[in-house]
């Protein structure tokens, strides 16, 4: 009996079956990526590499660093130079500089890389390369009679670190640090305007969050005790939102809950409020809370449904037999079976408020804009690399709650309709 | 869920309340919906219901801001509605341009994502495919990633991705790309941003309806010496055809209802549905908005109608009863 198993297996043509079962196994794991193959290529140049050329520019501008190859040269030469003092020959190369980009009109180019750390840069090196044609030797005297701010030390530490194109300080932007003549540093509490709009976009999904739970609980219990017949009728209506346009919704919403719209005149209609006393829902964060609570409500209700459809109801049967009051048979025995689809419709709507753009964008005013909306105003501003840096934290973030899902729920169980 | 006999009176008002809350959620989630029909209706400016049509006055009801859809941007709007006022409407019309281009840019982004969608789908739900959930999660990351992420990429890749009008390349591609032979501002930039954006969804149907199918069927039609062609198009495919429709209706509808990657990657040559409204609601709103909005609710509804078709033939065809 030892003596068979030691002896080698064949297939009828002699080849080990070891081997012949490797090689079949590795044919058909080569087919199936090879049908995996042309969408991986689209996907690829479609979406990866837009968002890796997206991060590139978020730690990369030339700007600066293109038109000003003379200071280049000095900053890579002294690295350990002192920003509040630097000597002659630094002035001599930022003036040569200017006298170039005067030439070549990159002047804006240069002074919008230092005005992102240094505001204000801009007006300077226009006023700098204008008058660049009078500065003589000693070019620290002339540079600072033309504007005392060329001595600033934060604009030095700015120009250095602009002098190569790659840099992570468009991060330090995103994240309210701010250049000081002694370096980076926190900015003051008013300033932390994009670490407070991501704080806020968290805490505002949460509530979003939260309100599609309680809301979408009771519907998702009713739609899965009830006959087939009659929920499949019901969920027609949790259905047709899912399937409605976006910006359908979003021009109900606003039709309902403007000034003028129809919830104020049914509310004056009734009496509950005066014609002078009617409610701002529209254009604040009540106007992007109530519109993206209606948009992504299925969200939540269909991983409910769908987790609470296959609770057997004997059990909640057995507690109540066993003596439990409803109460207690609800939150020790029916709660903890749901917790799987409360997890999944929690985390998906999360993850897809957390990057919601159209509705506060169209909805929100100024108090209810959102970070992405915020992405979308520096890409009209031009700031692209800032952009790119609060995309990139952005991206981070969401890649972490994305993993988080692949964990817990699984991305192969996500369901529509 | 009814009511056991056994319920406590207390028990009794918790249940009724329930079935209240539940109504209102009901009337929450469609209530919005609805609203927009009557008001496209509305023969004033307004945006609200006026006394006249709260009285079901005929005379606080019209058609004109359907007539608006046909009109804006049409020369002699007011004209007498011969045969070449039609034309001019179907050649002119800004509502209607936009259509066009929606319907067809929706149309070619849904068979591209469709087609590769499909493919993919099958290669992932077999067993000996490697690094599935790796890729699987790259799949479905379009629909996970928020959209202006990709927006912002795809407008600087975009900016770049360009051939030389001149060259070979351009003499092949030119057509479908910008004038300067980029994909930004182009219609073939537009249908591939929206087909990568309908790509999850298309994976996510296929592979469920394919995780019910049976594999022997596969080996069966190949033991009666089908080869792999005739097995895919005459056993496979009519199995997971619901699932292909409704992932292709899913992509189909992500394109038609698509404004982010619309605005910050496509020309003014690329006006869609979605934009035009976005860009209403935004600067003046008008209740030509509201009869778009209710052509759009109707067709939601009818595609809503068939995909449900859809799932149930696809329910008894792979034998499963009830949801």
């Amino acid at each position: 009996m030892a003596e068979a198993a030691t002896e080698l297996l064949t297939t009828a043509d002699g080849r080990p079956l070891k081997a012949a079962l490797a090689a079949a196994q590795l044919r058909a794991k080569r087919r199936a990526f090879l049908l995996v193959l042309p969408l991986l290529l689209f996907v690829l140049l479609t979406f990866l590499i837009p968002i890796v050329y997206m991060l590139k520019r978020s730690v990369e501008h030339d700007g600066f660093s293109n038109a000003a190859p003379a200071l280049d040269t000095w900053f890579a030469q002294n690295p350990g130079f002192d920003p509040a003092n630097p000597p002659e020959e630094a002035f001599a190369a930022l003036a040569q500089d200017l006298s170039r980009m005067q030439v070549e009109k990159t002047t804006g180019m240069a002074g919008t890389r230092i005005n992102y750390t240094v505001p204000g840069t801009i007006s300077l090196f226009k006023k700098g390369a204008r008058e660049a044609a009078t500065l003589a030797a000693p070019f620290k005297g002339s540079l600072l009679a033309v504007d005392a701010d060329w001595g600033k030390p934060a604009l030095w530490r700015g120009m250095a670190a602009a002098s190569s194109p790659y840099t992570t300080e468009f991060y330090k932007v995103a994240s309210d640090r701010k250049l000081t003549d002694d370096g980076w540093a926190r900015g003051g509490d008013k300033e932390r305007i994009y670490l407070y709009l991501f704080f806020k976009t968290f805490l505002v999904s949460g509530i979003i969050t939260v309100i599609c739970l309680l809301l979408a609980f009771p519907v998702s219990h009713l739609l899965a005790t009830l006959p087939m017949a009659k929920s499949s009728l019901l969920m027609i209506l949790v259905l047709l939102p899912f399937w409605t346009s976006l910006l359908v919704r979003t021009t109900s919403w606003i039709a309902l809950l403007q000034e003028q719209g129809i919830v104020n005149d049914l509310m004056v209609g009734i009496g509950l409020i005066g014609e002078d006393g009617r409610l701002t829902m529209m254009y604040n964060m009540t106007g992007t809370i109530v519109a993206m609570t209606h948009v992504l409500l299925p969200f939540m209700i269909l991983p409910l449904y769908s987790v609470m459809k296959v609770i057997p109801p004997s059990y909640a049967r057995a507690a109540r037999s066993l003596g439990a009051t409803s109460w207690t048979t609800f939150r020790r025995v029916y709660l903890p079976q749901t917790l799987p689809g409360i997890a999944a419709g929690s985390l998906l709507v999360f993850i897809l408020a957390v990057g919601y753009y159209i509705t506060p964008a169209l909805v929100g005013g100024s108090d209810g804009i959102l970070i992405s909306n915020l992405i979308s105003f520096h890409m009209s501003k031009s700031n692209w690399s800032l952009a790119a840096a609060i995309a990139g934290m952005l991206l981070a973030a969401i890649l972490l709650l994305y993993w988080l899902y692949d964990r817990l729920i699984g991305i192969d169980r996500l369901k529509l309709g | 869920m009814a009511l056991p006999t056994y319920a406590s009176p207390l028990e009794r008002v918790w249940y009724y309340t329930y079935i209240v809350i539940c109504c209102l959620v009901f009337l929450f989630l469609i209530a919005p919906i609805l609203i927009v029909i009557p008001l496209s209706f509305n023969a004033e400016a307004y945006f609200t219901f006026t006394p006249k049509m709260l009285a079901f006055d005929p005379a606080g009801y019209s058609l004109r801001w359907y007539d608006t859809l046909l009109t804006l941007g049409h020369s002699g709007g007011d004209g007498v509605r011969d045969a070449s006022w039609w034309s001019e409407v179907w050649e002119r019309s800004t509502w209607v341009q936009a259509a066009k281009n929606s319907f067809w840019v929706g149309l070619w982004a849904t068979i591209l994502a469709t087609t590769l969608g499909t493919i993919a789908a099958l290669g992932l739900s077999r067993p000996e495919m490697p690094y599935r959930r790796l890729i699987m999660a790259l799949l479905i990351s379009p629909m996970i990633v928020p959209i202006i992420i990709i927006a912002v990429g795809m407008s600087f890749f975009f900016a770049k991705a360009c051939v030389a009008p001149d060259s070979a390349m351009g003499a092949i591609f030119g057509y479908f790309l910008s004038e300067k032979g980029c994909l930004a501002n182009s219609h073939l930039g537009v249908i591939v941003a929206h087909a990568t954006l309908g790509i999850p969804f298309v994976i996510i149907t296929v592979t469920a309806t394919l995780s019910g199918f049976d594999q022997s069927l596969i080996r069966a039609a190949q033991s009666l010496g089908a080869n792999p062609r005739t097995t895919f198009f005459k056993v496979i495919m009519p199995l997971i055809l619901p699932g292909v429709i409704s992932g292709a209706l899913f992509a189909f509808v992500t394109s038609f209802d698509e404004v982010v990657a619309v605005l910050f990657i496509a020309g003014p040559d690329q006006q869609t549905i979605p934009r035009q409204m976005f860009n209403g609601i935004r600067e003046a709103i008008s209740p030509a908005i509201l009869a778009v909005a209710t052509i759009l609710v109707v067709i939601s509804v009818l595609l809503l109608t068939m995909v449900e078709l859809l799932r149930r033939r696809s329910d008894r065809l792979r034998g499963v009863t009830g949801r």
